[in-house]
């Protein structure tokens, strides 16, 4: 009996698994397919809009020429070192914050002004100081995520229950050792959650850098597509945008689950 | 000289806007092997006086001696402490759990594991060190929180209602198992109750502190009769409810 309504309840979800998957597949269908047939029959501007068979002829012939690989090995090189080094460096702050509550003191209305800044709005002086080149654009990348990082992680760290560093003080346990031991692990469910948020920080930074000065780049396309209004490459430019950023987004849920399989 | 000696304890804790007092001339003798208890009303600084003894923070004035040694921030391993709660981290396995006082301490790496198997036996959990906190019920988690107190062989333990966040069922039994360990392992310990049934149950002298600042009020003698029982079987004694009146009576005297 039990096992009836068990396989009934499995199919069940099954059954509303293959419910959402179909209804994501239609919107998707829906969007390019409603895009395609809005351009052809000329309802929105083809200039501007273009048109999904249009973006995918730009993708092959720049696939073939082989010019979208470096622009599309560019931007990732320059996000993914901005958004380890973003997430590094704030880590990094938030532990001497943590190891010197004088310092922490001292550092508040700083971390509050910090934060509150649009970060992008640095971008020319970053330019300006670091030359115009990968280095600023990655520089870009870290910067709108470290302060964010700092204050989010150290904010978990000072929530750490102190019981548990009791535990280990009563064994005379250094501060290292209680930072090792308790606060990190304890906060690393929150940790991963800020990579999550700064991957989507990162590829802000990078593509404003990229804007700004860069002549690779998937930035760098749509700024180049835009001034010689190819907007079949501006659209497919966003598109692999979105692509990878959701890859990357992914990873990071990747890492979460494993780290996080045993800390609840 | 006594196992462990406090003399003329006072504390106080300072805020940005008060001083409070919260022990006044705390002086008391604990013979080795012995099982005492504090009790008295909320306020009276018995958690402060363990933390003290623990050596979490140096009282205001006073000394501490154990085993005719001062007590110092550079001397601290022989005092094992348990908690209200058990505290085990989530993200280690038991195994690990029991002996984290031993890593922190650094004493030598293969021993832990026959360490840590022994005590789980001794604390009746031979089975579950690859397993994690969450898949162990309250009772079970305390009993592993006592091995791991156990795992650096303290001189002394102080048990901060270590019994306070569990069923009762779970509590009786536990209350037996740690009395039982203690005594094979004859170890001095130090219980802070709210429970009199408790205090009389599990120890041979019972420490009556009064609140604001906190004093130590009155000492109890527990009858020899008693001391010999198991707690469980103490609570079942005639002379149980007696002993229970008296110091029922004192506390209701502090207001």
């Amino acid at each position: 009996m039990d096992n009836t309504l068990f396989k009934q309840y499995q199919q069940m979800l099954k059954k509303e698994k293959r419910f959402v998957r179909l209804y994501q597949l239609i919107i998707l269908l829906l969007f390019f397919g409603g895009w395609e047939l809005l351009s052809r029959l000329e309802w929105i501007d083809r200039l501007i809009f273009s048109s999904p068979t249009h973006v995918w002829h730009t993708f092959i012939e720049k696939v073939s020429d082989g010019s979208l690989t470096l622009h599309v090995g560019v931007t990732l090189m320059e996000t993914v070192i901005g958004f380890i080094a973003g997430t590094l460096l704030g880590t990094f702050i938030a532990i001497l914050l943590w190891w010197s509550p004088l310092l922490s003191k001292i550092l508040d209305p700083y971390l509050v002004i910090l934060n509150a800044m649009p970060k992008v709005a640095l971008g020319p002086i970053l330019i300006v100081a670091l030359g115009p080149g990968y280095f600023s654009i990655i520089a870009m990348g870290a910067l709108i995520s470290i302060i964010i990082t700092t204050i989010v992680v150290y904010t978990a760290f000072k929530g750490v229950d102190p019981n548990y560093s009791k535990v280990l003080q009563t064994f005379g346990a250094t501060r290292w050792q209680i930072f090792q031991e308790v606060v990190l692990p304890a906060s690393f469910p929150t940790i991963i959650s800020t990579l999550k948020v700064n991957v989507g920080l990162s590829w802000v930074g990078v593509i404003v850098g990229e804007f700004l000065v860069a002549s690779k780049g998937l930035g760098y396309l749509i700024i180049y597509g835009f001034q010689v209004f190819n907007f079949n490459l501006v659209l497919m430019s966003l598109l692999i945008i979105a692509f990878f950023a959701t890859i990357m987004y992914q990873v990071v849920e990747l890492i979460e689950k494993s780290v996080i399989k045993n800390n609840g | 000289m006594e196992f462990l000696q406090l003399e003329n304890i006072h504390h106080s804790y300072f805020s940005s806007t008060q001083a409070k007092e919260v022990l006044r001339d705390i002086s008391l003798a604990i013979r080795e092997g012995e099982f005492v208890s504090f009790i008295g009303p909320s306020g009276c600084g018995k958690t402060t006086l363990l933390s003290i003894m623990a050596g979490l923070f140096p009282s205001t004035e006073g000394k501490v001696y154990i085993d005719g040694e001062e007590l110092s921030p550079h001397n601290q391993s022989s005092i094992g402490y348990m908690l209200q709660q058990d505290y085990l981290f989530p993200w280690k396995t038991i195994e690990e759990n029991v002996t984290i006082g031993l890593k922190i301490m650094e004493r030598s790496n293969h021993k832990h594991k026959v360490t840590a198997n022994a005590l789980l036996q001794e604390v009746g959990l031979p089975h579950v060190g690859t397993n994690y906190p969450r898949e162990l019920s309250g009772g079970m988690r305390q009993r592993v929180a006592l091995a791991r107190t156990l795992a650096v062989n303290p001189k002394i333990l102080l048990l901060d209602e270590p019994f306070s966040a569990l069923d009762y069922q779970s509590k009786l039994k536990l209350e037996d198992l740690v009395v039982e360990t203690l005594k094979t392992y004859r170890k001095t310990a130090i219980l802070v109750t709210h429970d009199i049934g408790e205090a009389i149950a599990m120890s041979e002298r019972v420490f009556l502190f009064s609140a604001n600042p906190g004093t130590l009020h009155k000492v109890f003698e527990i009858p020899e009769a008693l001391r010999e029982l198991s707690p469980f079987d103490v609570r079942q004694h005639p002379t149980y409810a007696d002993v229970f009146q008296i110091i029922w009576k004192e506390l209701e005297s502090l207001g």
